[in-house]
């Protein structure tokens, strides 16, 4: 080949260039393509606000297939996919904390896509079981560098844990960490747009007006990654927001009680309109959904315009849940936003007719924690249940039954969590911990090398109104290097995961178009085990006083060397000898009388038996310089040998 | 001359202790880091059999950093709870008889030591010596002291395992001044056992055990015996006074170590068995023995303070070698002045013992200023721990809680040597 003439060579670099371009469309044309769709949906919320959620889903075929090119899915993602094996991971950025009670806490839109404030990462490995913390440490070193966070502060084993069945069954393949400190902000928008074709210069993704969207009550940025050797990858893409819509633009209604109900549209929200989609997806579409409490209400068939509220355009179709329950369900208003173009751009809104109050499904269970104790030492951390009765709405009012309800917590090791301390209360009795906690599993805190991980299933019977767990703790004392700059502050307790396995919110519509799924609508269809996460605790530890390591040295040496002193002083003191001492003292003179004397040029007589002592000394004396420099040698002799 | 009313005094004690637990309520003493370090906390007993009935190891989660025995004997009791009463309170009873049964070894290790001394005496002809000091019983009062001791009953009721750990130090010297091989070698393999300290007082138990309890130095009936001879050339005298010169009897000694041995065993096997499913012996000795001291200050704590008692183990014995018990006394003192995690029950334990040199002790000089500066300091601890945080008072409570020992043990010594001059 090096010896052929550079004509040659060059006709045939062509001719295996297009070989392989030939090859590659006959691949593409058998195999699934990439895809890329992109939906939003918009949702007016009972306390005046209104929720916006992004949805982009990007897929690729498995990787055999199409080589290592992509062309509209992210090489970074596929690369990734890759190298660590990951079978599932979910990394949530989240600024905010999504409220149960007012936005809802048994549909899928909270279970799914409401997270723990701070970074949420977990994945689950393809690998041999001793493989899979140095695939996790790794991983997170790579997703900090592709989302600008500080996600590798998971890397160290104080952060992670491996739970079994907690949070999501699995075979020790789960690792899961959570940061509630990490503050969110454009600077990890930016990597996460970077992954969409057409960023957020095209499509959904431009309504994505940063001063807009950062303003809000609530905001999670989320990825999804699912792989797998059958259908590829799929990445899921979301970010929900909570905004507020400006209240003083448009009509606003007053009700009696004084409440407002804003109208708004997505010009109001976001600031933009929608002028069409982004090319390369293969749908886009905006739902808005009107909540099942208010189409109660309305009474008739859901409509676009009713004597409610009415809608800004003509939605493309109308879907309605499919609920064997009721009749009356929520229904989907949907828009094809390739309809609308520049001169005719997309402004989706709501604006109602009448004051209206309603309310969104809640969880059966509003879950709190809070600490409770005071002082730097100890304190427990107490978790209580409200019930909804939830369970009298869905299964009549049987109170003999009971919910199960699954607590995963995971507790930093500097929170010595005492597990032999779980009390149970059940509205306010005390309760026996087996009557209960149906299976427990524990994995103790070690010292600076792992966190507690607490995973519990409770039965709790249906007919109590409130339950509250209690967990004892010590707290521990951080080495002065790994306190954080802001010490007294005080040190995040990351949020316990509640779920509820028996009650599922997923919500499923009929299907409109049997060659495409809508991927927002199939995710609202699967695996919609009601979940909700806890407050994130803040316990403020001892901060470091560096006046204190002075105060432990000194003290320290001074009754060191006051034991030292006495002890040898007692050791080495002859009492009886020290008094024979005293008296021949007593009878020899001192070195400056004798001085004084020979000045005076009296004469003095010799001591007694003088002479003799002296040069023994000396031999003594002698022996020893000898014997010290004999040891000095050998030792070097040795030493050198 | 025995205390009158030692057996209403030595009750009520017990019976003060009782109402303590009893009706007290949870005096909150076991979260004070002076009553129980993390190493005798019976809060985390109580964690490590939660974890071992959970099957795990009662090592895993650095909380528990005890015995497997204890967990045999106290975790079941830590289970059961009685409304209207603290938590640990059936610990606290146990705790509570386990006081009294080493008070009453005191009490019988305080008779031999009496008698020993008054044979001594007698043999150096210094009877009115005898009849002219205060001889009060010292068993008796060690005993008081050790019953009636503050920190004695806070230990006692503030549910930590130091009471135990004190016992078998107790069981120890008691074994060892009788001549109880088996005793003494059971007292010697569970203290250590339980906190691997009292393993340097195999020095006074050997010297116990071949010598017999404290006498004057040999030198002394040497002298005796050698003006013996001067005055009065009789053999059947001088025969006599060199009987009175103990010699080293190697019997007991071998027996002792015959069942340390065995005892050892014992309580291997015994650790064995209950940490059977949960790691083994391994385990142990890898999460309890040498986990003694944590992480921070490790070295720190190695050097400082766990060499400087190793330091002073061999020249102590030298000067006290005819003084077996003593120099238990005051190996035990530089333990709970030195350890890693001092707490008042060490304090308790030396305070008992120090009664049994009571006669010995009674010209001991600034009695006032001493007593009163120990209490002094003692009630300044708990300030200083509000003010520093726990750890750092940790280092400075080792030397500080106790610092009144430092010149307690010099003057101490001060009249120790002043006591050879009198034998003379």
């Amino acid at each position: 080949m090096a010896a052929a003439p550079p004509a040659l060579r060059r006709l045939l670099l062509l001719f295996s260039l297009l070989l392989l371009a030939s090859v590659a469309a006959a691949a593409e044309g058998e195999e699934e393509e990439e895809e890329f769709t992109e939906e939003l949906l918009l949702r007016p919320l009972p306390d005046r606000k209104a929720l916006a959620h992004f949805h982009f889903r990007s897929s690729a075929p498995p990787s055999a297939a199409a080589g290592r090119h992509h062309h509209v899915f992210p090489k970074a993602i596929a690369q990734l996919v890759q190298q660590f094996h990951i079978s599932e991971l979910e990394l949530s950025f989240t600024q905010g904390r999504w409220n149960y009670e007012q936005w809802g806490g048994y549909d899928p839109m909270s279970t799914n896509y409401a997270k723990p404030p701070g970074v949420e990462l977990w994945a689950a490995f393809d690998l041999p079981l001793d493989e899979i913390d140095a695939t996790w440490k790794n991983l997170t070193h790579t997703l900090s560098g592709l989302f600008c966070a500080s996600i590798n502060f998971l890397e160290s084993s104080t952060a992670f844990s491996a739970p079994r069945w907690g949070f999501k069954l699995n075979e020790g393949n789960l690792r899961y960490g959570a940061l509630p400190r990490e503050a969110v902000c454009t600077e990890n928008l930016t990597p996460w747009l970077k992954l969409l074709p057409c960023r957020d210069k095209a499509g959904i993704a431009s309504l994505l007006y940063r001063p807009s969207i950062y303003k809000g009550y609530y905001h999670s940025q989320k990825l999804k990654l699912t792989s797998s050797q059958s259908f590829g990858i799929i990445i899921d893409q979301t970010l929900t927001v909570v905004l507020q819509p400006d209240a003083f633009r448009g009509q606003q209604l007053h009700s009696t009680d004084g409440q407002l109900q804003p109208s708004w549209s997505m010009k109001d929200l976001f600031n933009r309109k929608l002028s069409g989609k982004c090319r390369v997806s293969k749908s886009s579409r905006v739902f808005l959904e009107i909540e099942k409490d208010i189409v109660d209400k309305s009474g008739t068939e859901a409509s676009w315009t009713n004597e409610l509220f009415v809608l800004s355009t003509a939605p493309d179709r109308v879907l309605k849940e499919l609920n064997n329950m009721d009749a009356q369900s929520s229904s989907l208003y949907e828009y094809d936003v390739s309809n609308y173009n520049n001169d005719k751009p997309l402004d989706v809104g709501i604006t109602w007719k009448l004051p209206l109050i309603w309310s969104c499904t809640p969880a059966p269970y509003h879950a709190n924690r809070f600490l409770m104790g005071s002082g730097n030492e100890r304190g427990s951390i107490a978790l209580s249940f409200r019930s909804t009765n939830l369970h009298k709405q869905l299964f009549g009012s049987s109170n003999d039954c009971s919910i199960k309800a699954v607590v995963f917590q995971v507790v930093p090791w500097y929170v010595k969590v005492y597990y032999h301390s779980l009390q149970i209360f059940i509205d306010g009795n005390s309760k026996a911990i087996s009557e209960v906690v149906d299976k427990i599993h524990v994995t103790p805190s070690e010292d600076k090398h792992l966190p507690g991980t607490l995973e519990m299933l409770l039965r709790l019977p249906c007919s109590m109104e409130s339950a509250t767990l209690s967990l004892d703790f010590d707290k521990g004392f951080l080495h002065i290097d790994e306190y954080p700059p802001d010490a007294n502050q005080g040190f995040d307790i990351p949020s316990a995961l509640v779920t509820f396995p028996e009650f599922n919110s997923n919500r499923s519509y009929p299907e409109t178009d049997t060659l495409f799924v809508s991927p927002l609508l199939q995710t609202f269809k699967e695996n919609g085990v009601v979940k909700s996460y806890t407050e994130v605790l803040l316990v403020p530890l001892t901060t470091p006083d560096f006046s204190m390591p002075y105060n432990v040295i000194t003290f320290t040496c001074t009754v060191l060397a006051l034991y030292f002193g006495s002890l040898l002083n007692a050791l080495r003191r002859r009492i009886g000898e020290e008094e024979r001492e005293l008296k021949k003292a007593a009878v020899k003179r001192g070195l400056i009388p004798l001085l004084i004397a020979k000045l005076r040029g009296k004469k003095v007589d010799p001591p007694p038996q003088g002479s003799s002592p002296t040069s023994l000394l000396s031999t003594k004396l002698l022996l020893k310089v000898v014997f010290v420099a004999v040891v000095a040698v050998s030792f070097h002799y040795l030493s050198n040998s | 001359m025995a205390i009158r009313n030692f057996w209403s005094m030595a009750a009520a004690a017990v019976g003060f202790r009782l109402v303590l637990v009893l009706f007290g309520g949870d005096l909150h003493l076991a979260s004070r880091p002076e009553v129980s370090t993390p190493l005798t906390s019976i809060r985390r007993l109580a964690e490590g059999y939660w974890l071992k009935q959970a099957s795990m190891s009662p090592y895993s989660g650095s909380m528990y950093h005890g015995s497997p025995l204890l967990l045999l004997v106290l975790g079941p009791l830590t289970n059961k709870r009685s409304v209207g009463h603290h938590d640990h309170i059936y610990c606290s009873l146990i705790f509570v008889a386990v006081d009294f049964i080493a008070a009453m070894l005191i009490r019988a290790t305080g008779r031999r030591l009496q008698i020993a001394r008054n044979r001594n005496l007698k043999s150096l002809e210094l009877t009115e010596a005898v009849s002219n000091s205060v001889n009060v019983s010292a068993g008796d009062i060690a005993s008081l002291i050790y019953l009636w001791n503050p920190w004695a009953i806070v230990t006692c009721v503030g549910s930590c395992t130091s009471p135990i750990e004190n016992l078998m130090v107790v069981i120890m010297i008691y074994g060892a001044c009788s001549r109880l091989a088996p005793l003494a070698a059971f007292g010697y393999v569970m203290a250590t056992h339980l906190s691997l300290y009292p393993a340097i007082l195999i020095v006074p138990i050997i010297l116990l055990l071949g010598y017999g309890p404290d006498a004057p130095p040999t030198k002394v009936f040497r002298i005796k015996s050698s003006s013996a001879s001067k005055t009065d050339v009789s053999d059947n005298d001088k025969s006599s006074s060199s009987r009175d010169v103990q010699q080293f009897l190697w019997k007991p000694v071998f027996h002792f170590i015959l069942w340390m041995l065995f005892w050892t065993f014992y309580v291997l096997l015994l650790s064995s068995i209950v940490l059977n499913k949960v790691g083994g012996l391994q385990e142990m000795f890898e999460k309890y023995f040498f986990a003694e001291v944590f992480d921070f200050f490790r070295s720190f704590f190695l050097i400082v303070f766990n060499m400087n008692i190793v330091f002073m183990v061999l020249p102590l014995a030298i000067r006290l070698k005819h003084r077996p018990c003593f120099l238990a006394f005051i190996y035990t003192a530089i333990v709970a002045i030195l350890k890693s995690y001092p707490s008042v029950g060490d304090s308790a334990l030396y305070l008992g013992l120090l009664g049994l040199f009571a006669n010995e002790l009674a010209e001991m000089q600034f009695t006032f200023f001493l007593f009163f500066g120990y209490i002094g300091v003692s009630l300044l601890s708990p300030v200083m721990h509000n003010l520093w945080i726990w750890r750092t008072v940790l280092v400075v409570e080792s030397g500080f809680l106790p610092f009144n020992s430092f010149t307690e043990i010099y003057s101490l010594l001060g009249p120790g040597g002043s006591q050879h001059k009198r034998y003379r």
